[in-house]
């Protein structure tokens, strides 16, 4: 068993992306299972920044990986505002035929 | 050794916990196996020597992130059930494109080198003789001071957005009217009646209901 290295990281990284986009495919309707696989997506990207800052012994990679935890966290938010605004005018949260704002 | 199978292990159950989140009928479900992704994924962040990140992720993610999910699952009265009934369909292209996908991060992953000349272009080594936190708060608080008001700048937006969206006044609901309490007059609250004896008094007409 070989050490575990920069490559290991990232094939991890590259399957939870996948994942992630997998399941904005599959979940069409439902938007918080979509706003789950953005999150994952988000997670990939840091699970790289990471293991990047790790094996370059290098820090500004985990600085970056911080402001990307932070725009998450205020995307989940303001995105869970617009869904339970959207689930009060209409009732429910499909969102494969939202087509309210075309007028 | 060790650490090979604990990476491992943490990788497994991250990506089988994902498989799970997008997959799993229920959404609380779906919620629960991505706080454990989220703690695995901390896990592999403890194995690269990130131990700042690692506390961060499970205080954001699973602290606030994960439980605000959890919250407006629990909150929307919807029937997820009928929200499955696409799966079917899409699940062919969507395995389709993911697999595509995978394939080419695979083809770059896996024809890719780091530069030889990559390690004297850092910006910020790795210091031994700090910890992690140390270093971060270092680089933090001098060289990335405007990242770091940005990013409470968008924290700010995202509350005062999310605030906005969310907040609605019912029409039947009494609140509290302090400047009404406050200017209020004696002569406004208080009534002197004169009251024969043996024949009381009739309740003026806003007190009647």
């Amino acid at each position: 068993m070989t050490a575990i290295g920069l490559p290991h990281y990232l094939t991890v990284a590259a399957i939870l992306f996948t994942i992630g986009v997998f399941g904005i495919f599959v979940n069409r309707k439902n938007v918080i299972i979509i706003l789950m696989s953005i999150e994952l997506i988000l997670l990939a990207v840091n699970i790289n920044l990471v293991a990047f800052s790790a094996f370059l012994h290098e820090v500004t990679g985990q600085i970056f990986a911080m402001i990307v935890l932070t725009v998450a966290a205020a995307e989940a938010a303001v995105g869970l505002a617009i869904l339970v605004t959207f689930f009060r005018n209409r009732g429910d949260i499909a969102v494969d035929d939202a087509s309210m704002m075309k007028g | 050794m060790i650490a090979n199978l604990v990476f491992y292990l943490f990788s497994f159950v991250l990506l089988a916990s994902a498989v799970m989140v997008v997959t799993a009928r229920n959404p609380v479900h779906s919620v629960l196996f991505l706080i454990l992704a989220f703690f695995n994924a901390a896990a592999l962040f403890l194995l690269a020597g990130a131990e700042f990140l690692a506390m961060i992720l499970v205080i954001v993610y699973v602290g606030a992130v994960a439980v605000l999910f959890l919250f407006v699952v629990m909150m929307l009265d919807i029937n997820f059930a009928e929200l499955r009934s696409g799966f079917q369909r899409y699940a062919p292209i969507g395995l389709a494109i993911g697999l595509v996908l995978a394939i080419e991060l695979f083809v770059v992953l896996g024809g890719w080198k780091i530069a030889p000349e990559a390690m004297s272009l850092r910006f910020a080594p790795r210091v031994p003789a700090l910890h992690n936190t140390a270093q971060l708060g270092n680089l933090l608080y001098t060289d990335y001071v405007f990242l770091f008001q940005a990013a409470g700048l968008v924290l700010l937006v995202a509350m005062i957005g999310a605030i906005v969206l969310t907040l609605r006044h019912k029409p039947n609901v009494r609140r509290q009217l302090v400047a009404d309490q406050v200017g209020r007059t004696r002569a406004a609250g208080l009534r002197v009646v004169e009251i024969k004896s043996g024949e009381g008094i009739a309740p003026p007409e806003s007190v009647v209901r």
